[in-house]
């Protein structure tokens, strides 16, 4: 009989200690995050998922982190966001601009959880935003694509008309123009961010046109890699993707979002979290740049003062004269284009790109 | 100019040759009177098994084979279930596609972000280099060439070999094939076991050449295309060869033309090779009687030998 209150003390403390535990873990911050395609694809979803892992190490006793992946942007997005918001996610990040929409939509349904959209423009009151000046590492890859081309033809993969990504576009020509004015580019819109066959199919179309460069705003590592089978140089896309193509690529621009993720984790865990847009390129280390590789040291040694040059803010990539394919000046000489609205929105082509900008 | 089109015409036949492996097998299966929807399935099997075995070996011929023994194995899950088992061909077929997209992801997960050595374009001394001709004949990798070789194969067997013609009959009429004393059902195994082997090898040649690389669900519809191709050609080899050279050209012209700034919509250029299947399926299904006359008329319907 003793022995019998004992086993149900023992029991009854085993029960009370483990539902301490479970109470403790259910304290814990759940952050979500919504990615758009693997955390594998070693290029844009990899990079967030990398900044994801910063916060399971620097906040790891006080916060738990979870990930949906391979969310299509759509209908479907806002159900994998509100069933993250649903099982008690109080931070979610929606890591893809087509999220944007379905993030807001959901937000007003649960005004407790703080959302964080990337790339997108629309905030709300637990809604912030945030992007990485990535235009910034597209102006050096144009002035090095500028320098090792021969054919004088770069062959650009895009995804989609979105101002994100027609900025990079006009950054990475103003930078091959301030080389060579008569730079040419040509242009696929593969109209999806991740695809791999269709990826390399457009490598290899652009480089039978005679591109000599390829440069991709795609996430796979395929487009890279078509280009090494030839024998091509390439620009890594997002993460440092020189393992894939170990003799041809020349750097990659590169997505650091540990710190933001950690920051505002720590601010909703002290309570401190207001939404806003956040927009930070080099100088904040936001956007950094993958080692310059497969280049003479001279045109590396350009690189790295153009790119020391915008991290402390001493240049601008979209400082004037700049003109559209009008012809007209949209940015004075010596001044700088404005973040709104010009770059948050940026529509048109600049001058120099011979071809049509999609609807 | 011309390097241009040398150059187009290359990739046109990188992008046509998974449709080669996928619809050929397919044709057999269909001939001998097996309707597998499972192609899809049964690439996307192949190119996860064979960039596994490439990633953990290092050795991409090997891992070519054993994508096309794994798309092997899957279609005898098919084979089992319909042949021996008289299960309903179309729903199994289409049960073989989502188990082989389900079954890909979980095995490629740990193979996502891997690099291998993928297998090159052949070089031949002397006659690749010869102008024009040199890279247009001589410069493929070695699979566009096996694809070619087995369709050729294919074509021959069907046409001008005695267990051609009876697997033709088996696909025509099972119950006389059965009477005269022709093993059916076994006939009927090997012709799909032949489907997903080269369905198997259509997957391999996404994952260990066209791109060398695992992502989910990578066929992106080729499979679903093969299939289309088989009615395309008339169940005969010769159109399978034109309809495979033909969809990769459009694929690949609509990039082209984009990346020459044509000035065409770009969304509109993405749906042409969806539109070209259209049009063509309709074109063709205009002459019913003719459709008929050429698809094996046991298509589809399961056979149970009567003692």
């Amino acid at each position: 009989m003793k022995y019998l209150v004992k086993l149900v003390v023992v029991m009854f403390a085993a029960v009370l200690s483990l539902g301490a535990i479970t109470t403790a873990s259910a304290d814990k911050l759940k952050v979500g995050f919504i990615y758009i395609g693997p955390p594998g694809d070693h290029g844009w979803t990899y990079s967030h998922d990398q900044g994801r892992l910063m916060i399971d190490n620097m906040l790891g006793d006080h916060v738990e982190t979870t990930y949906v992946e391979g969310v299509p942007e759509g209908p479907d997005a806002a159900r994998a966001i509100a069933k993250l918001a649903e099982t008690g996610h109080k931070l979610i990040f929606t890591t893809s601009f087509g999220y944007m929409e379905p993030t807001l939509k959901v937000a007003k349904r649960f005004p407790d959880v703080k959302f964080e959209h990337a790339t997108g423009y629309k905030q709300a009151d637990n809604v912030a935003t945030y992007s990485a000046r990535f235009y910034e590492g597209r102006y050096v890859q144009g002035q090095i694509a500028a320098k090792m081309s021969k054919s004088g033809i770069i062959g650009y993969i895009a995804s989609f008309p979105i101002p994100e990504v027609v900025r990079g576009i006009n950054a990475f020509m103003l930078g091959a123009q301030s080389i060579n004015s008569n730079m040419k580019v040509k242009i696929v819109w593969a109209y999806t961010w991740f695809d791999p066959p269709k990826e390399a199919d457009a490598a290899k179309v652009l480089m039978d046109q005679g591109a000599d460069i390829i440069t991709q705003h795609t996430d796979s590592t395929a487009a890279l890699q078509a280009a090494a089978a030839r024998g091509i140089n390439a620009f890594g896309q997002a993460s440092d993707m020189i393992q894939f193509a170990p003799d041809t690529q020349l750097t990659a621009v590169l997505d650091h979002w540990g710190p933001y993720y950690v920051k505002r984790t720590v601010d909703v865990l002290m309570g401190t979290w207001s939404p806003g847009d956040t927009w930070n390129g080099m100088g904040p280390g936001m956007v950094g740049m993958a080692p310059f590789t497969n280049m003479p040291s001279d045109i590396a040694t350009m690189a790295r003062e153009t790119t020391e040059s915008i991290r402390t803010g001493a240049f601008h990539p979209f400082t004037g004269p700049i003109y559209n394919q009008a012809g007209e000046l949209v940015v004075a000489a010596g001044e700088v284009a404005p973040d709104f609205p010009m770059l948050a929105t940026m529509n048109f082509y600049v001058q120099g790109i011979d071809d049509k900008l999609p609807e | 100019m011309p390097d241009l089109i040398i150059a187009s015409v290359m990739t046109m036949m990188t992008a046509a040759t998974p449709l080669m492996f996928a619809a050929t097998g397919e044709l057999i299966c269909e001939r001998s009177g097996v309707l597998n929807l499972g192609v899809e399935g049964m690439m996307l099997i192949g190119a996860v098994f064979g960039f596994a075995t490439a990633a953990v070996t290092g050795n991409a011929p090997l891992g070519l084979l054993m994508a096309g023994v794994a798309g092997l194995l899957a279609s005898l899950i098919f084979a089992a279930l319909t042949l021996s088992l008289l299960s309903n061909q179309v729903a199994t077929g289409l049960a073989l596609t989502i188990f082989g997209t389900g079954l890909s992801a979980l095995v490629g997960f740990d193979y996502v972000g891997e690099t291998i050595d993928q297998i090159a374009a052949i070089h031949l001394p002397v006659l690749s280099d010869l102008p024009v001709v040199g890279r247009l004949l001589f410069g493929h990798d070695p699979l566009v060439y096996l694809s070619l070789g087995l369709l050729a194969a294919v074509a021959w067997f069907l046409s001008h070999s005695r267990w051609g013609m009876i697997l033709r009959a088996v696909g025509d009429s099972d119950v006389s094939a059965h009477a005269i004393g022709y093993p059916v059902v076994l006939i009927r195994y090997a012709a799909v076991a032949f489907g997903g082997l080269m369905a198997g090898l259509g997957g391999g040649y996404l994952s260990l050449v066209y791109t060398p690389l695992w992502a989910e669900n990578m066929a992106a519809g080729r499979g679903w295309i093969a299939l289309a191709l088989v009615v395309f050609a008339n169940w005969r080899p010769e159109r399978v060869l034109f309809g495979a050279i033909l969809f990769g050209s459009i694929t690949i012209l609509q990039l082209n033309a984009q990346a020459a700034g044509l000035g065409i919509p770009a969304a509109f250029m993405s749906m042409l090779p969806y539109i070209a299947t259209i049009v063509v399926l309709v074109l063709i299904s205009r002459d019913a009687i003719k459709i008929r006359l050429n698809a094996p008329a046991c298509l589809g319907r399961p056979f149970r030998a009567e003692r």
